[in-house]
């Protein structure tokens, strides 16, 4: 008889793949949110295993804020194409006509938070009841504190009253019209734990994840790619051999001085490093100490 | 390498926050600017020793709304093992979360201040982790540096809490002496008490053996989805989790409530066919004849049912604020199984801190623990808890708000 236990890899892969069908089971208009970062990407690799030699009972859903690496895009549409399901994309610069929102300017400025009226729009557009995501708690303090079935309230915002108790695995999808869950079936995933299956299983992710070289331009001890959307200020563009860490978007995701040109080097270079993931990357975090909580009251991601 | 989920149970006066924040730090799994955050907004800013309490610090919400976001998550790893560490916030709440954080987890490490030895929290969190099914006991007995390190101290707590502990079924009890201030006995051994011969805690939860799942005689497969495609044939397979056993091609198969059986003819994992797979892995299951299986269905082997019936006696910790009343009716969710289920009469609630059965209230309120009896409106296949933990533990739903209100522990 077969008595071995499941490795720690299998382990999560396994509980994903029981989240997703909880979703499939439980929800009746769910759609995967789909940002073409390795998370993201994980978890489309998960659908496969969870729901081949079917279709995906989702769509994949993108908003896309206009400020997307071309590498990240070009990614998008070939792994759709390969996997045949569909994607829906939603655009910020649409509702930033359609609301006449105002844009931040400015240093640092980003569609960051504009992002959340594009979401929310979408969700009520399609009557979304769940959307699956790719947030991990380890990588924030707010997010360690994420259930998997998380209810957003009927404007779209994440009430911590609201939260339910998650027992055992056993989770409670139901939600009150107009109310969605964000689902997050890679919660108790590590960065390093995403890298090593992505090692495992063989999953293409962009090349942007690679030591390459590219223009860049220092601010505020990060790495920005020049891009001719935010104001550079004086500081001269330099060329520098970088990989991102994460994908966001360019206005507030920085590359890291790096040698790691293959899956393996970037697993080594994790195990060296002493800065965490969104620490050395997400300007869109160190705007305070709360950053990302006050995000996800409003209904980020 | 596996997982080891564990909890850790105890306030912040015996030292929780700052042995979480030991075990972080020591196994360095805190990274540099997450320090530099936290040194940044230390309070009491000690030179060159950061406030490792503030590691597990809470949500600004939480701190200005004076509410409790149940429970937070934590990860760290050695070379043998990841850790999925759970923290329960100590005294608003504190069933509930302790409860809440046991049901994931193989092990509990309850803290207990050596100069105050046991307390009535203490009872509660020993209570908690064994009615939750918690395998692994370990008692950390913090704060050594307080009594000189005495083992006479360390030894006298050990006998008393042994005794505590007479009724339980612990698979296995642990003693550690600590000071987790200065990191002595938490990674590091303490050079300190040298009369103390055991491990690390650290070493410890490395060590430990979890025999999760290994329970092979009795096979419980909740469907949770059907997968169909039109093919040629068409295809049918039946996506789910195995919460127990194990299952192989040409295993005889009966599917419950219903009962009707049939032979498994294929096991897939990911599309592709595999000769047999064990708990907890996710699969897909096909079977040779075409019956009708739907969500919430259970393929078991017919060698070693589960009880299928619509009374059920259970343990009932009520989670919500609203109380609970007898004669209700809830939406009762075992794994992908969802009935209807009404609430008899609550025979007696159980005091958490002296652990006596005190008469029935007459309304439950959140974070009472009762014993009572669930009608439900149709047959829910159904292990004991203390048999098969994965098949046993329910929750209930209120069906105005849809909120969790309820977890149960099935007798």
């Amino acid at each position: 008889m077969g008595t071995h236990t499941l490795d720690y890899l299998e382990e999560l892969e396994s509980e994903a793949i029981h989240i997703l069908r909880e979703v499939a089971g439980q929800c009746e208009r769910p759609a995967l949110l789909f940002s073409g970062g390795k998370d993201s990407i994980v978890l489309v690799h998960l659908a496969l295993k969870a729901f081949r030699p079917g279709t995906f009972p989702f769509p994949l859903l993108h908003i896309d804020t206009g400020h997307n690496f071309q590498e990240t895009l070009d990614f998008r549409d070939q792994l759709v194409e390969r996997i045949g399901e569909r994607l829906i994309v939603r655009h910020v610069e649409d509702t930033i006509q359609a609301k006449a929102l105002t844009e931040p300017s400015g240093r640092f400025a980003s569609r960051n938070t504009l992002q959340i009226h594009t979401l929310l729009d979408a969700i009520q557009e399609f009557s979304l009841d769940a959307c699956i995501g790719g947030a991990r708690r380890d990588e924030e303090k707010a997010r360690a504190k994420e259930r998997v079935f998380s209810v957003r309230d009927a404007a779209g915002q994440w009430n911590p009253n609201l939260q339910r108790p998650e027992l055992w695995s056993t989770y409670n999808g139901r939600v009150q019209k107009g109310q969605h869950v964000r689902v997050f079936p890679i919660s108790n995933w590590t960065e390093l734990d995403v890298w090593e299956y992505i090692q495992r299983e063989g999953i293409e992710v962009p090349a942007l994840y690679f030591a390459h070289e590219r223009e860049v331009v220092e601010q505020q001890g990060q790495l920005m790619a020049t891009s001719g959307l935010f104001p550079q200020g004086a500081a001269a563009a330099i060329r520098r051999r970088v990989r991102y860490r994460t994908i966001g978007d360019m206005t507030c995701t920085a590359a890291v001085p790096s040698e790691a040109a293959t899956v393996a080097a970037v697993i080594q270079e994790l195990l060296a490093t002493r800065v965490s993931e969104r620490g050395a990357t997400r300007l869109d975090d160190q705007l305070s100490e709360a950053a990302m909580e006050d995000r996800k009251l409003k209904g980020y991601f | 390498m596996d997982i080891l989920r564990l909890i850790i149970a105890g306030s912040v006066d015996n030292g929780k926050s700052t042995l979480m924040g030991r075990l972080l730090y020591d196994s360095k799994s805190v990274m540099q600017d997450q320090l530099e955050a936290m040194e940044k907004h230390s309070r009491s800013q000690a030179a060159g020793c950061p406030d490792l309490a503030l590691l597990t610090d809470g949500l600004r919400a939480e701190r200005e709304q004076g509410i409790t976001i149940d429970v937070a998550y934590k990860y760290f790893s050695t070379t043998r093992r990841k850790f999925i560490l759970a923290d329960a916030p100590g005294h608003v709440q504190y069933t509930r979360n302790m409860v809440t954080g046991c049901s994931n987890s193989d092990l509990a490490v309850i803290m207990v201040d050596a100069r105050h030895g046991l307390v009535e929290q203490t009872n509660r969190h020993t209570l908690i982790a064994s009615m939750l099914g918690v395998p692994h006991l370990v008692v950390a007995i913090n704060k050594m540096d307080l009594v000189d390190y005495a083992q006479e101290r360390f030894e006298q707590i050990t006998s008393e809490f042994s005794k505590l502990t007479q009724g339980y079924t612990f698979q296995t009890l642990t003693f550690i002496p600590m000071c987790a201030l200065q990191g002595d006995n938490v990674v590091q051994p303490s050079t300190h008490m040298p009369w103390y011969q055991g491990p690390t805690l650290l070493r410890f939860l490395e060590q430990v053996e979890v025999r999760r799942h290994t329970n092979l005689s009795e096979a419980r497969f909740p469907v949770q989805y059907v997968i169909r495609q039109q093919t040629s044939p068409d295809y049918r397979g039946y996506a789910g989790k195995i919460i127990s056993g194990s299952y192989r091609k040409g295993d005889v198969v009966r599917v419950l409530p219903v009962g009707m059986e049939s032979v498994i003819s294929a096991v897939e994992v990911g599309g592709q066919k595999v000769e047999e797979a064990c708990a907890p892995r996710s699969v897909v299951l096909r079977l040779a004849d075409s019956v009708e299986v739907k969500r919430g269905d259970v393929i078991v082997k017919p060698d070693s049912l589960p009880t299928t019936t619509q009374e059920l006696e259970v343990m009932l910790c009520w989670l919500d604020n609203k109380p609970l009343l007898s004669g209700n009716n809830y939406l009762l969710q075992l794994n992908s199984s969802v009935v209807q289920a009404r609430v008899g009469q609550v025979a007696y609630r159980v005091n958490v801190t002296t652990l006596r059965q005190e008469p029935a209230p007459e309304h439950v309120a959140q974070n009472d623990v009762v014993k009572t009896t669930l009608h439900t409106d149709s047959p829910l296949p159904h292990d004991a808890y203390t048999c098969l933990r994965e098949n046993g533990g329910a929750i209930l739903i209120d069906k105005t708000n849809l909120a969790t209100v309820g977890a149960c522990m099935i007798q």
